[in-house]
């Protein structure tokens, strides 16, 4: 499942980031690697930005990038 | 003196601690080159005097644009710098594992560092509780904790520091490893990168820094644009070449394998060093996002708060610039009547003076604007803003951030153009910045307002709720958030050509802002505004002054006193017989107002004749096919200095005096009267009347616009750009308004 996918409140851990393109490093280097979990805590209205529960800290992306992410629920 | 920096997360409280240890010995500038504010201060650490440099916040040193790699080039003395003698690294504790993740990159470096762990009142709270002596002894570094906010633990950090400059340690080296290939491309780079004189982990730090940063530049596409991030590592030109022969050797998800590696080293000591408690299940940020975030509710707050921001600047800034256009006309008045008359004294008075003030008049809408943002802001509040209005404006291609900009243009671009700094991408900020001038601002406003209440039925009802001057300041409105949109779409995909930013955001759990951080942030901002675009702006009044005043020595084409004596005559004759005082006084009322139109007669005359007026002649020919003459040429001119001057240059060249404005009837009727001497007919035609509008509406006319844009693009080039696209725009606007309205008919 990628993480756009992911229901909001629910934990899964992240398996891969796919693409190596600017976006998915800078993604990367805000501690979204793989093995890290990560929450789906709000999403905004109209298809807007999701806002994740990562290693402490909220983190607000695209749908669009988190299409990249794939995850697995435990 | 030795120099301190200190580097960090965003939001990790860097710039609280440098306040602290700086105090009110602060100076703001820029980095040669770039965009990136430079912020240092002196210090005295335990009795040694040092100089404290302020790094811009940052995620990763990883480098894909110029702006990125300045936090690189500062730490490592590659750039024009001085290279820091202790590197303090401000970590957030109650955010440790992406903080580590920095922290690392910096040790990497080679360099004498301390840790400062910062905000551990907040980490406890939330049941993280890191020991600092396990962390100092797995990054092999000091660790001091502190609260920066309070104060609490500077005193020892500050002695941490100085004995880090006493006996400097270098951190050890990098404590992961990749597969051979890479380290073989590491231990390549590290020895033509190394030099004798540095420390010993300098190289291979610098080496794996160089590869992972030219890989991800070359995927941004930056390499060669002026966002190269090596363009001025001029001593590095040979490396470079070493740098991307090995790298064509890696695979191509070099830098991902360093950042995994990295973030797995700061794993592992974040489990090491760290104990974690109960944490509560649900946060105060939690529950305030719950509202704030709230899909109706939320986007109701955030159109509340963006109302009140804008009311904040429209309205009640007014009194204010009120209350400075009302001292700058003491202060003239008073330096008048002080001063022997020439043109030192007119100088002094309406360039000097005037100019000064066209430079204050703007301070109370710059605080006002960033007080609103710095708390915006620390509380957390401005990056949710962003994330709200994200899906709109990532539409036209911008960033969320771009809104706040954007919506205080309505009232001044010159707060908007410098609030853009919270934009992250130079070419986005490049972007919002060069369309901010098309956001219809209220300095139009006295403009459209003298031209549609002389120029059409201004009270006429339209279908019954609607007036024609309401209809038309509507779509004043309408067309100018169009085009500006439509602009900064344009933009986006020719010149400024780059992919919508990607959002990624941190979203700070909410703060009490601190008031003394935003007082200062706030009087910095006003201080950087008059220091590096008053100069500029003074400097232009000082010519546009100049050009409408000089020459002097006019002969007027009548003679000014046998008029004057003609009218003596006559006042004589009327009161020669009269008696009843108030009679009296009635008539040399008439009589002093029939000399003062005398005067205005002569000094318009004298504006015809000016640099001005002559250029205004002079450009007839260019904005004839607008339908405007001269004299309209000399208000474009002079209101450069201003929009609003416009309306008061009318009433100069019109001889209806300087001291009108939008609302003079005299001015009005002038307009609604004018002739043109050769055919007769009308020259303020409603359709010359929206050929202007269209005119105000897309032209640069902003001196003081131009001179921030210069400031914070640190360049004449853009806003040199700027001008140049916003007049063809406006000339071509008019003139399709002017002759295709003529085309179909109307006058």
């Amino acid at each position: 499942m990628t993480l756009d996918k992911l229901p909001t409140d629910k934990t899964a851990r992240i398996l891969k980031v796919e693409g190596h393109d600017s976006v998915m490093l800078r993604l990367m280097e805000m501690g979204l690697v793989p093995g890290t979990p990560v929450r789906v805590r709000k999403r905004a209205p109209f298809g807007g930005p999701l806002e994740l529960k990562v290693r402490d800290y909220l983190l607000s992306i695209r749908a669009r990038e988190a299409q990249g992410i794939v995850v697995e629920t435990e | 003196m030795s120099v301190v920096a200190l580097a960090g997360n965003p939001n990790c409280g860097k710039t609280t601690l440098f306040n602290k240890l700086t105090g009110l010995n602060q100076k703001v500038g820029n980095y040669p080159g770039v965009t990136v504010e430079r912020r240092s201060g002196s210090a005295n650490f335990a009795g040694r005097a040092v100089t404290v440099v302020d790094l811009p916040g940052t995620y990763s040193l990883i480098s894909r644009s110029r702006d990125e790699a300045i936090a690189f080039e500062v730490l490592t003395g590659h750039g024009e710098e001085a290279k820091p003698a202790v590197t303090v690294i401000v970590v957030d504790a109650s955010n440790l594992d992406r903080n580590l993740y920095l922290a690392l990159s910096i040790l990497e470096l080679g360099h004498p560092a301390v840790v400062a762990l910062n905000m551990m009142d907040v980490a406890e709270k939330a049941g993280v509780h890191p020991d600092p002596e396990a962390l100092s002894a797995a990054l092999g570094v000091p660790v001091v904790p502190v609260v920066a906010k309070s104060g609490l633990g500077v005193d020892k950090l500050q002695a941490a520091v100085v004995e880090m400059l006493n006996r400097p340690v270098a951190p050890p080296a990098r404590g992961w490893h990749l597969d051979e290939a890479v380290e073989r491309a590491v231990a390549e780079l590290k020895a033509s990168l190394h030099a004798p004189e540095r420390p010993e982990n300098a190289a291979e730090g610098e080496a794996v820094w160089l590869l992972s940063s030219l890989a991800t530049a070359e995927r941004a596409g930056t390499l060669g644009t002026e966002d190269d991030p090596f363009v001025s590592f001029r001593d590095l030109g040979p490396v470079m070449d070493v740098a991307r022969q090995q790298l064509r050797l890696l695979q191509d998800d070099l830098p991902a394998q360093v950042i995994q590696a990295r973030y797995a080293q700061a794993n592992q000591i974040s489990a090491q060093a760290v104990r974690r408690g109960e944490a509560p299940a649900v946060t105060t940020t939690d529950r305030i996002d719950h509202i704030l975030l709230h899909p109706i509710l939320g986007a109701v707050i955030f159109l509340g708060v963006m109302a009140l921001l804008f009311q904040s600047i429209f309205a009640w800034a007014d009194p204010l610039m009120g209350g400075i256009e009302d001292t700058v006309g003491f202060l003239q008045a008073a330096a008048t009547s002080a001063l022997p008359e020439g043109a030192l004294r007119d100088l002094f008075v309406d360039g000097v003076i005037g100019g000064v003030g066209n430079v204050v008049v703007f301070v109370p809408q710059i605080a006002i604007l960033f007080l609103f943002i710095a708390v915006l802001e620390d509380s957390g509040y401005l990056s949710r803003a962003a994330f709200i209005s994200d899906r709109f404006m990532a539409r036209v291609g911008l960033h969320g951030r771009a809104f706040v900009p954007l919506l205080s243009g309505f009232a001044c671009a010159i707060p908007a153009v410098m609030a853009t700094r919270s934009i992250e991408n130079r070419r986005d900020r490049l972007v919002t910045i060069l369309v901010l001038p098309l956001v219809t601002c209220s300095a139009r406003l006295p403009v459209y307002t003298l031209i549609i209440a002389s120029l059409f039925a201004a009270e006429k009802p339209v279908l019954g709720v609607f007036t024609v001057g309401g209809l038309l300041m509507l779509m004043m409105y309408v067309l100018s958030v169009t085009i500006t949109v439509a602009v900064a779409f344009l933009l986006k995909r020719t010149l400024l050509k780059s992919p919508t930013p990607p959002l990624v955001l941190e979203l700070p759990p909410y703060r009490w802002p601190e008031p003394m951080s935003v007082a200062r942030r706030v009087y910095e901002r006003c201080k950087v505004f008059v220091r590096d675009a008053g100069t500029v702006i003074l400097a232009l009044s000082i010519i546009l002054w100049a050009m409408l005043y000089f020459p002097r020595q006019v002969e007027p084409s009548f003679d000014v006193q046998r008029e004057k004596m003609l009218i003596e005559h006559a006042y004589q004759a009327s009161i020669a017989r009269e008696r009843n005082e108030s009679k009296i006084a009635e008539r040399q009322a008439s009589r002093d107002e029939a000399w003062a139109f005398i005067d205005r007669r002569v000094e318009a005359e004298r504006v015809k004749n000016s640099v001005a007026g002559r250029i205004g002649h002079g450009l007839e020919p260019i904005i004839e096919p607008l339908g405007y003459d001269w004299r309209i040429g000399v208000g474009l001119l002079a209101s450069f200095a201003a929009r609003e001057v416009f309306v008061s240059t009318l009433g100069l060249v019109y001889g209806v005096g300087e001291e009108v404005d939008e609302e003079s009837v005299p001015l009005r009727q002038r307009l609604r009267s004018e002739v043109d001497p050769k055919t007769g007919d009308r020259i303020y035609t409603p359709l010359v009347g929206l050929s202007l509008m269209i005119f105000f509406l897309l032209a640069a006319q902003c001196m003081s616009t131009v001179a921030v844009v210069r400031r914070e693009t640190n360049s004449w080039r853009w806003p040199a750009f700027m001008v140049a696209y916003m007049t063809v725009l406006a000339w071509s606007g008019a003139f399709l308004v002017y002759q295709g309205g003529r085309l179909l008919g109307f006058q």
